[in-house]
């Protein structure tokens, strides 16, 4: 790997930066989680974050939602140099986080899921109600608009597929207009078919262009198949930067085996 | 993988559930529905095997033994609903009528004005409740049951230990609880109220989620503090309501009058109208007929001449098997059985 180039982490030229991270560190005592990591994120772009756990990979995206502060370095969204202060800043600034827990309540329905904390409502003056009719029609016609298929609006989240509900996480991320999206590991613990649905989902989405994602992932046949470019995370730094459609399987694992090979040999 | 895909994008059709699938599962759904079946099951079961249960004396009696227990179930759900209880809610409802007596008789205020006062005091101890177990930490059972002490001592303090007469002119006493059925349109107001409220606001749509998934509900921004400390006032505001109102009806104030037992009916009927103790589920409508059921048995087990300790049994008895039925039925929502069914 000594022949690799730093790795520097860039979207395809031309396309505008949705974030750009530089020289981001981040220490927990005397662990350090990040060392330096210089990452970007090309508008419209789905880029794979790898890296076995204890790379940094949850680190840099808790960073990213605004839960963690960095100890050093620079994070520019949409060419703009930000501190993240809360996730609520983050989410102000487009940036929303599908965690592994997805955030959804069991016991509500699909539409009020959709709608957790953003709720329509209609009344006179303080006294208001919520506008279910409305919340279930526009509910409805998202998820129809980007493919997600569930049977009825009414359904609660509960009775819903592991996959029905990643795709729910994610459509309210989009509705309520997310621009950069972060997934936590979407894929994780899904059957072919419900994975599928989830690949098929982030698809649309990236056709539409408008929204960036970071994806965490373990399957490299899920990040070659769902990303535009892959980051390999590795004690705290980028290690690799590639194009999807310039790697394989094979070479993303012999890479990881290499590195792993590469201290002990070093 | 595509073809997976596009299997898995396929509307599934609705199945054409059988007729006895469909009442199951609207059972299942709505507890409302199964717990008023079993309350006319124990109305025409009393009727048929005794003389005197059926008739307009009765129905009074059953309304006025709910009303309070109503009123203090509906402010509980809520709190059970966002994953909290509380226990001290029968003290309020002494404390607060006692409150009430003094700005009438010593502070000089007005009737209603009194009335306000009580139910302030009710308030009160509601948000103590609601910051020391929100904000210090400390879990509601610990925070409420202390509460109950706390309470007591002091109620048993300001009153000296003796009962007073219920204040107040014939206006008041007519319309405030001393009517035939007044009380009871008093909880059917507070019912019809506070299910709208969790069922219509998002006061109520954000008191399920917290309680549903704390973390995720605070992840989207839901203020799960303010939504439980709130909730706490709404339990103890209205603990103190159901306590000046039966004081009004039995002309009065008593200082160990509610406590504990109604506090526990209360609970009861909660978790018998299919509200999970867990939190994220229960409704007002069921605590409510919870409530009425309990009076049926109450009064239906006198007029048989069971004695008091087998109602006990039986209360005890409904309460572990509407929870077993509860968690059963849980899962079988988790299993996606419902989804088919509906």
């Amino acid at each position: 790997m000594s022949e690799a180039p730093e790795a520097t982490g860039a979207p395809p030229s031309g396309v505008p930066d949705a974030i750009r991270v530089e020289h981001i560190r981040k220490r927990f005592g005397a662990v350090t989680a990040l060392e330096d990591v210089n990452l970007r994120l090309g508008q419209g772009e789905v880029l794979g974050l790898i890296g076995d756990n204890g790379a940094g990979k949850s680190t840099l995206v808790k960073i990213l939602t605004g839960f963690h502060k960095p100890d050093g370095g620079t994070i520019h969204v949409f060419g703009e140099e930000v501190q993240l202060r809360s996730v609520t800043h983050a989410r102000e600034l487009g940036i929303d986080t599908v965690f592994q827990d997805l955030a959804l309540v069991p016991g509500l329905t699909v539409f009020h899921n959709m709608f957790l904390n953003r709720e329509l409502t209609h009344g006179i003056g303080p006294i208001r109600f919520l506008n279910n009719r409305v919340m279930k029609r526009r509910s409805r016609e998202y998820l129809e608009d980007i493919g997600v298929r569930i049977p009825s609006m009414d359904s609660e989240v509960a009775q819903l597929s592991g996959g029905q509900r990643q795709a729910i996480a994610i459509a309210r991320s989009t509705h309520s207009d997310a621009r950069i999206i972060l997934l936590d590991e979407p894929l994780a613990a899904m059957g072919a078919r419900e994975g599928a649905l989830i690949i098929e989902l982030i698809q649309e989405l990236k056709q539409r262009s408008d929204v960036s994602m970071i994806v965490i992932a373990h399957n490299y046949v899920h990040v070659l198949e769902l990303c535009d470019r892959v980051n390999l995370l590795r004690n705290g730094r980028i290690l690799l930067d590639k194009r999807t459609d310039e790697t394989s399987v094979e070479e993303l694992t012999a890479i990881v085996a290499a590195e792993y090979r590469l201290p002990k040999s070093a | 993988m595509a073809e997976a895909a596009r299997e898995a994008r396929q509307p599934t059709p609705p199945e054409r559930a059988g007729f006895g699938r469909r009442v199951a599962g609207a059972l299942v759904r709505r507890r409302e529905a199964s717990i008023f079946l079993v309350g006319i099951g124990l109305v025409l079961y009393f009727s048929l095997t005794t003389d005197a249960f059926f008739g307009k004396e009765n129905a009074r009696v059953i309304a006025e033994f709910s009303a309070p227990l109503m009123i203090i179930a509906a402010g509980q759900v809520m709190l059970l609903i966002c994953g909290e209880i509380d226990l001290s809610v029968g003290n309020v409802f002494a404390f607060s009528s006692w409150i009430f007596y003094f700005a009438n008789t010593d502070w000089g205020l007005p009737i209603w004005l009194a009335v306000i006062a009580g139910l302030i005091s009710g308030s009160i101890v509601g948000l103590a409740n609601g910051l020391i177990t929100v904000i210090v930490g400390v879990p509601s059972f610990i925070t409420t049951l202390g509460m109950i002490f706390v309470l007591n001592g002091i109620t048993l303090n300001i009153s000296d230990g003796f009962p007073v007469e219920t204040p107040g002119g014939e206006t008041f006493f007519k319309w405030f609880g001393g009517s035939a059925y007044s009380t009871f349109y008093w909880a059917l107001g507070v019912i019809v109220l506070m299910a709208i409220l969790l069922g219509r606001t998002r006061w109520g749509l954000h008191t399920i989620a917290t309680g549903g998934n704390f973390v995720g509900a605070s992840e989207s921004g839901v203020n799960v503090r303010a939504v439980k400390i709130g909730n706490f006032v709404i339990c103890s505001t209205l603990g103190a309501l159901a306590g000046m109102i039966e004081a009004t009806r039995i002309t009065s104030i008593q200082p160990l009058q509610g406590g504990t037992q109604v506090m526990f009916y209360a609970v009861a009927a909660a978790v018998i109208g299919g509200t999970s103790l867990f939190g994220g589920s229960g409704t007002i409508i069921g605590a409510a007929l919870g409530v009425v059921v309990l009076a049926i048995l109450n009064l239906g087990f006198i007029i048989k001449g069971v004695s008091a300790f087998t109602f006990d049994l039986v209360l005890g008895s409904a309460i572990i098997i509407s929870m077993a039925l509860n968690v059963t039925l849980e899962r079988f929502r988790q299993s996606g059985w419902l989804a088919r069914v509906s």
